[in-house]
């Protein structure tokens, strides 16, 4: 009997959602919009946390050694440099590769080209380096400017040290920032869509007062009342999720396209696509349960013995 | 079967619905209340199927105080009452076939006699051809017939209509009515409010009649036959 009571009530859910049309829509649309705000926010969480680690990437250790200094030495410090625990990566640029890469950037500058024609080649060459973790990069620093057992090479070889320090350090300010406004934004805009959610659903369940008073004259008990409104808050869960991701990835897909000139390096859809089973688990596990639960509540309001 | 015991019923000290009603309905009995709108008839209805409370006094279902019971025990109870309404009561997204089957659903009744029980009810109330038609298709009679088929299919103890033909035509009327002295030979008791005196003529058996929420008669007639 169990069995059957359960079947009944689901069908009894199905072919109400059907036939209540507009109703069931707006349920639905309520709930999208919900998990289309909860889904924007978890991908442009993701974007926040890769440009920080692609500006993080970006940011290394310019070591810029004088013009005479021998190409040894140079080589010398740079495998110094790759002995170091913190270090990641060390790139070594030439003379000539700085001064090409100079030209180039300036090449509209022709009163600076022609005096650099004049002057020749004042550069240096320059090993870039990269830290595994940007916050260590102050013991990198250290071990160039004071460490003087462990650089085998005459430090006056070494025209200049420069750290992105401050970069580093307002980076993370900015990002500790962003990311506050965004836990506030992003609570009070899932609280919104949440209420509009319960409201919407609440109102269709306060319409049907007359047919639930209908159903309690012919006997029927709480869970055949009851049954059918939950039945229908699940469908318009799931039907809610589909209907989030359908608008999510064209969204996501334009803010790519905007991002991607003025970032670079971050990929969006990419993420979205490659974690498509998590998102839509976790979107799916709130739509139907924001159905649910607002299914549950408005029957216990409106629709009770 | 059913005893009203100085049954009170007031919404406010001005406001008396029902003031000290008693009276009793015997197993198999047709009576009809009668009375002017505002005379007390729905609230006594309601009072049989636990929609309302009495202020004071008892109302008896057999040997049980319905108001004494408990909110899971009223649904058994009304399983046990048919009840028909003035405005039809039908659930308006199910077709005729799908609100008499929810009533069977509700009594715990098993698909096969579900499929063989609501063709069949819905042919005796003349509804044969009408099986899959919303509420909003059908006529003002046609509906009505379709919540007699509802208040019947469970074979109830007792059968409560409030102003059954209020809405009707007299011919609609007269057939409904005779539809329900069938139901009450068979049987079936059955309790029916109405303000018109040619349906009072119609039912005969016994005419309770009702005035500012007393009872001023309670004769009993012969049969028809």
């Amino acid at each position: 009997m169990i069995w059957i009571n359960f079947k009944r009530i689901v069908k009894s859910g199905f072919i109400n959602f059907w036939r209540n049309g507009l109703v069931s829509l707006a349920s639905v649309l309520a709930i999208a919009v919900s998990l289309y705000v909860i889904g924007g926010l978890m991908v442009s969480s993701a974007f926040l946390n890769g440009v920080v680690a692609e500006v993080k990437n970006k940011v290394d250790i310019s070591v810029s050694f004088k013009p005479e200094t021998a190409v040894d030495d140079i080589t010398a410090v740079k495998k110094s440099l790759s002995l170091l625990p913190d270090v990641k990566k060390v790139v070594y640029v030439s003379r000539e590769d700085e001064y090409k890469s100079f030209r180039e950037r300036h090449q509209d500058n022709a009163l600076l080209l022609q005096s650099l024609d004049e002057v020749g080649n004042p550069f240096g060459a320059r090993l870039n380096i990269t830290a595994i973790d940007p916050n260590r990069y102050e013991s990198i620093v250290y071990f160039l400017e004071n460490d003087n057992q462990s650089l085998s090479v005459n430090r006056d070889i070494i025209d200049q040290v420069s750290f992105k320090r401050d970069i580093v350090s307002r980076l993370n300010k900015i990002i500790g920032i962003v990311k506050r406004i965004g836990l506030v934004a992003s609570t009070v805009l899932i609280c919104l869509a949440v209420f509009a959610t319960f409201n919407t659903i609440s109102l269709a369940i306060y319409t049907s007062r007359e047919e639930v008073s209908v159903m309690r004259l012919v006997g029927a008990g709480n869970i055949y009342v009851k049954g059918p409104f939950l039945i229908e808050g699940i469908i318009s869960g799931f039907l809610g999720t589909l209907v989030a991701l359908f608008f999510l990835y064209p969204s996501v897909a334009w803010i790519k396209n905007v991002s991607y000139n003025a970032f670079g390096g971050v990929d969006l859809l990419s993420y979205l696509s490659g974690n498509f089973a998590s998102i839509f688990l976790t979107l799916l596990v709130s739509g139907v349960g924001l159905g649910f639960m607002a299914s549950y509540l408005a029957v216990r309001r409106y629709a009770s013995l | 079967m059913i005893y009203f015991d100085k049954v009170t019923k007031a919404y406010g000290p001005e406001n008396v619905a029902l003031d000290s009603v008693s009276f009793v309905v015997e197993p198999g009995e047709m009576v009809t209340i009668v009375g002017h709108s505002g005379a007390g008839k729905t609230t006594l209805l309601r009072m049989i199927l636990a929609e309302d409370r009495p202020t004071k006094g008892k109302v008896f279902f057999e040997s049980q105080d319905i108001h004494s019971l408990n909110k899971y025990a009223i649904p058994k109870i009304r399983r046990r009452v048919g009840s028909v309404f003035q405005d039809y009561r039908l659930l308006p997204n199910k077709t005729a076939y799908e609100n008499i089957a929810f009533a069977m659903e509700v009594a715990g009744r098993d698909e096969e006699e579900i499929k063989s029980d609501v063709p069949h009810v819905l042919d005796i109330v003349g509804l044969g051809d009408r099986l899959w038609h919303f509420p909003h298709e059908l006529s003002g009679g046609e509906r009505q017939r379709v919540a007699i088929a509802r208040a019947i299919i469970n074979r109830p103890d007792l059968l409560i209509a409030d102003e059954p033909t209020g809405n009707l035509d007299p011919e609609n009327a007269e057939e409904i009515i005779e539809i329900f002295k069938k139901i009450n030979d068979l049987g079936t008791t059955i309790i029916l409010t109405t303000h018109n005196p040619k349906v009072v003529e119609k039912t005969g058996h016994r005419i309770i009649k009702m005035e500012n929420g007393k009872i001023i008669s309670d004769e009993k007639r012969a049969k028809k036959v």
